[in-house]
């Protein structure tokens, strides 16, 4: 459904990420594990275009997309397509919690406002927010925000979402019910890459892990593989480090 | 005395504060809806990084801040007719007010566009809206609430400052007052008089600006 080919991206002159290579089937909750500033967060970002990247390519639904000379056009449709989840929520500030959610059905997809609204409350109920419709995310707590922020990047049936850290804003007792709404997802065959440091989650809930450092992919496999029998050194230390 | 000095007063006072209704405030209203659209154009500009764009917007702010509001008033009023551009005295005071105050108004949008989260336009972008969208939707409606203050003081600041306009012939309330003190020679008595007058009118302004702070409600989040 989805491969990145190449992946190559530098702030100013530090190589970021060296070529990355990753292939995405419908249905994979990938799970993309390794120690901070090993370019993670920033390879979910080049893949939404938030960062451009140097070079490289994507194949996105069969149409190859080069990441160097991507035009507007072509972003902006290929961002209709996808959901991304910030590790901050990035709420619209201004927009009550149905509101967050319709936006983007409204205003990007030229849905009708009762059919948007359909759908949002669909979509808040879903991650059990169905009764917090008309907070304005301040009056919200961190692992609600989140999940209203999901419930956001699912309304409009997109083909992957990208979770950038979901839940390492929140405190323990609030991850939780995050990871539970990401489950479901899960579960009902929602395509997910996530950026993540909760092991429990990439072990069970994701079919896929990729293992990154220093900007390079270091091992990738199915989570069993990647859990049970490990590779590389490398890999099998950090497991033993997070105690897995 | 003292009742010849309240007769002059009490006469006085309507007919001040009428060219204050008729002339100062609307003066300054459309003044300074024209000066918030060339902000806010001005401040966009700025924000969404318009090479060329950005540079003139940056040589309007630098001449118009640069110079005396005096000054160009007499230079539109006074001096624009030696190349053939007459203007009347109300026009005249309008346009030298709307790009005056655009410019001061334009750097207070402008930081409060960069107040706001950049977050907040990944989020617009990733729900697939555009860049203007985004800007129109979300950031623009947060920076307006975040500048509201301080453009309520640049509105306040704006209501005395039109009283430089006497200088190019307009009879706004000092105009009047002026022709006032001329006839009865009590100065002291009626500039306070004036002056008390701009006073009523800020106050009045700035009352309805707290009320507007509570009505902006900053989103859910308490305002004293």
């Amino acid at each position: 459904m989805l491969s990145v080919k190449g992946l190559c991206k530098s702030f100013e002159g530090t190589e970021v990420l060296k070529g990355i290579d990753i292939n995405v089937d419908k249905g994979d909750v990938i799970a993309v594990l390794g120690p901070s500033g090993s370019g993670k967060t920033t390879l979910l970002r080049c893949m939404n275009f938030l960062e451009e990247a140097d070079s490289g390519s994507m194949v996105f639904d069969g149409k190859e997309y080069s990441f160097a000379n991507v035009s507007k056009k072509e972003i902006g449709e290929l961002r209709k397509k996808t959901g991304f989840v910030f590790q901050n929520y990035n709420l619209f500030a201004n927009k009550t919690a149905l509101q967050n959610v319709t936006e983007g059905l409204m205003i990007a997809r030229k849905i009708p406002k009762a059919e948007a609204e359909r759908i949002g409350r669909q979509a808040l109920l879903k991650v059990g927010m169905s009764d917090r419709c008309d907070y304005y995310p301040s009056q919200l707590s961190g692992g609600q925000q989140q999940r209203v922020a999901i419930a956001r990047a699912m309304a409009s049936e997109p083909e992957i979402i990208y979770f950038d850290e979901p839940t390492s804003a929140l405190d323990p007792e609030l991850t939780g019910e995050v990871l539970a709404v990401m489950k479901s997802l899960a579960d009902e065959g929602m395509t997910m890459i996530v950026v993540t440091h909760e092991m429990e989650f990439a072990k069970n809930v994701s079919n896929k892990v990729i293992f990154m450092e220093n900007g390079v992919v270091v091992e990738s496999g199915s989570s069993r593989d990647i859990f049970e029998s490990p590779k590389e050194e490398r890999t099998r230390e950090f497991l033993r480090m997070t105690d897995f | 005395m003292e009742n010849r000095i309240l007769e002059i007063f009490m006469e006085s006072f309507p007919n001040i504060l009428l060219p204050g209704l008729t002339v100062t405030i609307p003066l300054t209203a459309v003044s300074f809806i024209f000066a918030l659209i060339i902000a806010t154009v001005t401040a966009l500009v700025q924000f969404a990084d318009i090479r060329i764009l950005k540079q003139i917007a940056r040589f309007y702010i630098w001449v118009i801040r640069g110079t005396p509001l005096l000054v160009q008033l007499f230079v539109v009023f006074y001096g624009l007719p030696n190349v053939g551009i007459l203007i009347d005295p109300l026009p005249a005071a309008v346009l030298v007010f709307s790009i005056n105050e655009g410019a001061y108004c334009a750097e207070t949008i402008r930081a409060a566009l960069e107040s706001v989260p950049k977050g907040q336009m990944e989020a617009g972008l990733c729900v697939g809206m555009s860049w203007l969208q985004t800007v129109r939707r979300i950031i623009l409606p947060q920076a307006l609430r975040t500048a509201f203050p301080t453009l309520s003081n640049s509105l306040i600041a704006m209501v005395k400052d039109t009283s430089l306009a006497a200088n190019i012939t307009v009879t706004e309330m000092f105009m009047t007052t002026q022709r006032i003190v001329a006839r009865t020679y009590e100065p002291l008595i009626l500039y306070i008089e004036v002056g008390l007058i701009y006073l009523i009118f800020c106050t009045v302004l700035t009352k309805l600006q707290s009320v507007g702070e509570k009505r902006l409600g900053y989103y859910g989040r308490k305002v004293r």
